[in-house]
């Protein structure tokens, strides 16, 4: 015969883990790399060039504004070809690419994403040499965007 | 489903002057991943494209994913560099599609 305590244990943790695959962090993480990686094609990424424009507190998940603008002159000989923006807690990685070319006149790119929970967003910048330059910005987010998933 | 969208930009602009360009569209952009109270995932249904054009011209184009939120406001700039059109064209899941244009001159 099962004893209580056993009995109590299976209670306590059958359900609570069947939701949530045991590596959920390490699965995040490897969708960003591989997300990057799709989006750069493998190229080295620099620090620098992209500002993020984001609340350092987010007390909504569900729509946060953000602000991309990359330090280019925006001619045809220099510009930003594209902006993409990731973040690293969601269950997808990828929120917006932008393409934008010289007619831009300026680097600069707004939207309202969803972001599931404290961790980075980040930035990529692809210039027109073949360059990509990221900025990361490092969020706390009070109310998460897809919480009743129990996605996180 | 209604389309409705918002383009707010200026009307008038000299020539050479970077002007800024807000665009809203009215959508839930269901992401995929909620499920109803019977645990049935909702399924995705959400914008994916958004092209702006000026005189035909391609000049801004998005790519959007189910992490953009409701009501998708997108906000970019472009020179004002001739008397003319811009349209706007957003397209998504289960066949939506939505068109706005805006009159531009330039002096």
């Amino acid at each position: 015969m099962i004893s209580r305590r056993a009995f109590l244990l299976i209670l306590g943790s059958g359900p609570a883990f069947a939701q949530l695959p045991p590596n959920i962090t390490a699965e995040r993480q490897a969708a960003l790399r591989a997300a990057i990686r799709k989006a750069t094609s493998g190229a080295a990424v620099r620090a620098g060039k992209v500002t993020i424009s984001i609340p350092p507190l987010i007390d909504n998940g569900n729509t946060v504004p953000i602000s991309v603008t990359v330090d280019s002159p925006m001619t045809e000989a220099d510009h930003v070809k594209a902006i993409h923006l990731f973040t690293e807690k969601n269950p997808q990685p990828y929120v917006l690419t932008a393409h934008l070319g010289p007619r831009a006149g300026r680097a600069r790119v707004d939207t309202r994403a969803r972001i599931a929970d404290t961790g980075q967003v980040i930035a990529i910048a692809q210039l027109s040499d073949g360059s990509y330059w990221s900025d990361t910005v490092s969020v706390v987010v009070t109310l998460s965007a897809c919480l009743e998933d129990g996605l996180i | 489903m209604s389309a409705r969208v918002v383009v707010s930009m200026p009307k008038s602009a000299r020539r050479g002057e970077v002007i800024e360009i807000r665009t809203l569209a009215s959508h839930v952009m269901e992401t995929g991943f909620r499920r109803t109270q019977l645990g049935e995932l909702v399924p995705r249904d959400i914008i994916t494209q958004f092209v702006c054009t000026y005189n035909g011209v391609e000049v801004f184009r998005a790519e959007l994913h189910p992490a953009v939120a409701a009501n998708p406001l997108i906000s970019f700039t472009t020179v004002a560099t001739e008397s003319g059109t811009l349209e706007f064209k957003w397209l998504g899941d289960n066949g939506y599609s939505a068109t706005e244009s805006a009159q531009l001159s330039v002096s």
